[in-house]
C-alpha cells in the first residue's frame, strides 16, 4: 500500500492514541467503566490496524506470533498469581486486601494486577487469532 | 494451605495450565498434566473426607462475604462428584501421554494438554461452586477446552463433529445462562443458597417456571439426554482416544450433578417435581433413550460410536434414577454416576488401545483380536460385563438400587425396561466379543499388545468396577448421604 498516502500517515497518527485509550479504559476500570478485557481489545486493535495498512509481514516484525502466544499465556498465570499472592499472605483467594498495608491500598493494588493480566491475555490472543485468520500459518512457526 | 484448599483444588491447574502452554514440549507439558490430575486428586479426596467428618465447607473467594462474593460451598454430593473427576482424571493421564504422542503432532501436544488441564479445572469448579454464574463460566471453559481437544482428532471428520457440538453445546450454555438471568431478575441474587431461600417468594410469577425450562432444556442439552443427544456420538466417535475416556466419565457426569444441583437444591423438589411435574418429562424420555439407543448401539459397528450410543442409553438410567424424586431414586442416579465412570472410561480406554495398534474401531478389522491382544480385550469383555450388569460388578449395584426405586413406587413397567436395557447391552457387547474371539484374524498383519503405560490405567478402572461391584458398602454409602442431603432429609 505505498501510494495510500493518506492511509498511512493517518493509520501511523492513529496507532499512539489507540494504545493510550487502551491504557485509559485500563487504569480507569478501577473506579468507572473499562477494565482488562475492553482494554486488551483496544491494545490489540491497534494492532490488526498496523497490520491491516502495513501488511501482516510488517506486523509480524513488530509483535511475533509467539510473542502474542506468549501473552496470551503469560496474562493468566499474573492474574493467578496475585490470587497466590493473597494466600501466601494469608488471605483467601483474591483477596486484595491483605497485598497492602491498609485493605483500601490493597484492593487498588490486586485489581490492578488481576486486571492488568487480564489486558495481557486477551490483547495476545486477540493478535493471536488476528495472525491465524490472516496468515493462515501455525501460530508456533 | 489447608483452609484454602477448596480454591486450590480449582486454581492449582489454572496456574499449571499456562506454564503447560508455556513449555513447549509435548513431555514437559504431560508432566505438567499430570502433576495437576493428581494434585486434584489427593485435593478432591482430601475434601471429601473432610467433608464426611465435619460438614459443609464453604470458602469466599476474595472475602467477599456470600451471598455477595463468591461462594465455594462443598457438601457431600459435590465432594463426591469431584471425586469423580479427579480420579479419572489421574487414571487417564499416563494413558494419555502414550497415546496423545501418536495421534496428536508434536507441536500441537502443549495446547492440547492445556487444554485438557483447563478442563480438569472447569469440571471441578462446577462441582464446587455455590454461585450459579460461577457455574455457567465453568461450564463454558470446561465445554470450550473440550471443543478444541476434540477438534484435535486424527480423523477430518473431528473437525466436523466438533463444530456440531460448539452449537449444539453453545445453545444448551445460552439456555442456561438465560434461566439463571432470570432468576436473578426475580430475586437479585446468584448465590445457591440464597436462591433456594428467595425463589419459593417469587414462584407464583410466571418468570420462574420459565427460568426453570430453560435451565432443563440447557442442562439436559449439556448432558445429552434423548432427544438432545445428537452431538454426543459424533464427538465421542473422533475425539482422540484419551480425550473420549476422560470426557465420557466425567463431563456428562458434571451436568447429571448440575442437574440435581438445580432441581434439588435451588428450585427444591416440591417445586421441581410437584409443581412443574418434571417427572412427567424426564422419565419417558429416559425410558426412550435406554430402549431405541440401545436399538441403535446394536447395529453400529464402529465400537467408539457404539460406546457413545450406549453412553446416552446409560444417561437415561441416571435420569431414571432421578426422575423418581425419591431418595432412593436419586441414590440410584449418584451411584450409577460413579459406575458408569468407572465403566465407560475402561471400555473406551481399551478401545483406545485397539485404535493405538490397528489404527481403527471397526468392528470388521477387529478379527481375532482377542489372541492378538489378550489384555486389552479381556479387559473390555471385564468393563462389559459391568455394562451389562452381571453380578460382582459396578453395572449390577446401580441396576439393583435402580430396580428397587422402581419397585418401591410400584413402577413394574419402568424395572422391566431396566432389564430389558440390560439385555440389549448383552447383545452389543457379545458382538464384540464374537469378532474378538471367535473369529480367526487376518495372518497378513502382526498386531501385538498394546504398551504397558496404557494397559495399566485400563486395567486399574477394570478392576476398579470389580471392587466396588463386590463392595459397594463405601460408595453406597456417600450416594446416600449426599441424596440425603440433596433432597434436604438430613440437616
Amino acid at each position: 500500500m505505498d501510494d495510500r498516502v493518506i492511509l498511512r500517515v493517518g493509520a501511523k497518527i492513529l496507532i499512539p492514541f489507540i494504545l493510550i485509550f487502551a491504557l485509559y479504559v485500563q487504569f480507569h476500570g478501577d473506579y468507572g467503566p473499562g477494565g482488562g478485557f475492553q482494554a486488551g481489545v483496544i491494545f490489540a486493535a491497534a494492532f490488526v490496524l498496523y497490520a491491516l495498512v502495513f501488511g501482516l509481514g510488517n506486523a509480524i516484525k513488530v509483535l511475533p506470533p509467539k510473542a502474542a502466544y506468549f501473552c496470551g499465556a503469560f496474562g493468566v498465570l499474573l492474574f493467578v498469581g496475585v490470587g497466590y499472592a493473597s494466600m501466601a499472605l494469608g488471605g483467601e483467594f483474591l483477596n486484595y486486601s491483605v497485598l497492602a498495608h491498609d485493605p483500601t491500598h490493597g484492593q487498588h493494588y490486586g485489581i490492578i494486577g488481576v486486571e492488568l493480566g487480564v489486558l495481557i491475555t486477551v490483547f495476545g490472543v486477540m493478535v493471536a487469532l488476528f495472525y491465524a485468520f490472516a496468515g493462515r500459518r501455525r501460530l508456533d512457526r | 494451605m489447608s483452609q484454602n484448599l477448596p480454591a486450590l483444588l480449582v486454581v492449582v491447574p489454572l496456574l499449571l495450565a499456562p506454564l503447560a502452554a508455556l513449555s513447549g514440549r509435548a513431555k514437559i507439558a504431560w508432566g505438567i498434566a499430570t502433576a495437576a490430575c493428581w494434585w486434584t486428586l489427593y485435593a478432591a479426596i482430601s475434601l471429601l473426607l473432610r467433608v464426611q467428618e465435619s460438614g459443609v465447607i464453604r470458602y469466599s473467594l476474595g472475602g467477599w462475604e456470600p451471598p455477595y462474593g463468591i461462594e465455594y460451598r462443598i457438601d457431600l454430593a459435590s465432594a463426591f462428584v469431584a471425586l469423580i473427576v479427579a480420579a479419572i482424571g489421574a487414571v487417564t493421564i499416563p494413558y494419555a501421554g502414550t497415546s496423545i504422542a501418536k495421534e496428536v503432532s508434536e507441536d500441537r501436544a502443549p495446547l492440547f494438554y492445556t487444554a485438557w488441564i483447563l478442563m480438569l479445572a472447569g469440571l471441578l469448579g462446577i462441582a464446587i461452586t455455590g454461585d450459579v454464574f460461577n457455574v455457567f463460566v465453568f461450564l463454558e471453559i470446561s465445554s470450550l477446552s473440550a471443543y478444541s481437544m476434540i477438534a484435535l482428532g486424527q480423523d477430518r471428520r473431528a473437525l466436523t463433529s466438533t463444530f456440531q457440538y460448539l452449537i449444539m453445546g453453545s445453545v444448551g450454555a445460552t439456555f442456561i445462562v438465560i434461566g439463571i438471568g432470570l432468576m436473578y431478575v426475580m430475586t437479585g441474587t446468584l448465590n445457591m443458597v440464597d436462591l433456594a431461600e428467595r425463589l419459593p417468594m417469587v414462584e407464583s410469577n410466571r418468570t420462574i417456571p420459565v427460568a426453570f425450562t430453560f435451565l432443563t432444556v440447557g442442562i439436559t442439552l449439556k448432558l445429552a439426554l434423548f432427544p438432545l443427544h445428537l452431538w454426543l456420538p459424533n464427538a465421542y466417535t473422533y475425539a482422540p482416544s484419551a480425550v473420549t475416556a476422560f470426557m465420557a466419565s466425567t463431563s456428562t457426569k458434571v451436568s447429571v450433578y448440575l442437574l440435581l444441583r438445580f432441581f434439588f437444591t435451588i428450585f427444591g423438589e416440591v417445586f421441581s417435581f410437584e409443581q412443574m411435574r418434571l417427572n412427567m418429562v424426564l422419565m419417558p424420555l429416559a425410558l426412550i433413550a435406554i430402549l431405541a439407543i440401545s436399538l441403535v448401539a446394536i447395529y453400529e459397528v464402529n465400537v467408539k460410536r457404539m460406546l457413545a450410543f450406549s453412553s446416552v442409553a446409560q444417561i437415561g438410567y441416571m435420569v431414571l434414577g432421578i426422575s423418581f424424586g425419591t431418595v432412593l431414586g436419586v441414590t440410584a442416579g449418584i451411584i450409577h454416576l460413579f459406575n458408569h465412570a468407572l465403566m465407560k472410561g475402561a471400555l473406551f480406554m481399551a478401545m483406545g488401545c485397539v485404535m493405538y495398534r490397528i489404527g481403527s474401531v471397526q468392528l470388521d478389522k477387529m478379527a481375532g483380536l482377542g489372541k492378538a491382544m489378550p489384555w486389552t480385550m479381556a479387559a473390555f469383555v471385564g468393563a462389559g460385563l459391568s455394562l451389562i450388569g452381571v453380578p460382582l460388578t459396578v453395572g449390577f449395584v446401580s441396576k439393583w438400587y435402580l430396580v428397587q426405586a422402581a419397585l418401591a413406587e410400584g413402577q413394574w413397567f419402568v424395572a422391566g425396561v431396566v432389564m430389558v436395557g440390560s439385555l440389549m447391552a448383552l447383545i452389543y457387547i457379545w458382538k464384540v466379543v464374537e469378532v474378538a474371539y471367535f473369529q480367526e484374524p487376518d495372518p497378513d498383519h502382526e498386531i501385538i499388545e498394546a504398551p504397558l503405560s496404557m494397559l495399566i490405567p485400563t486395567w486399574v478402572l477394570v478392576i476398579a468396577s470389580f471392587w466396588f461391584g463386590i463392595d459397594a458398602t463405601t460408595t453406597a454409602t456417600v450416594a446416600t448421604q449426599a441424596a440425603e442431603t440433596l433432597l434436604g432429609a438430613m440437616p
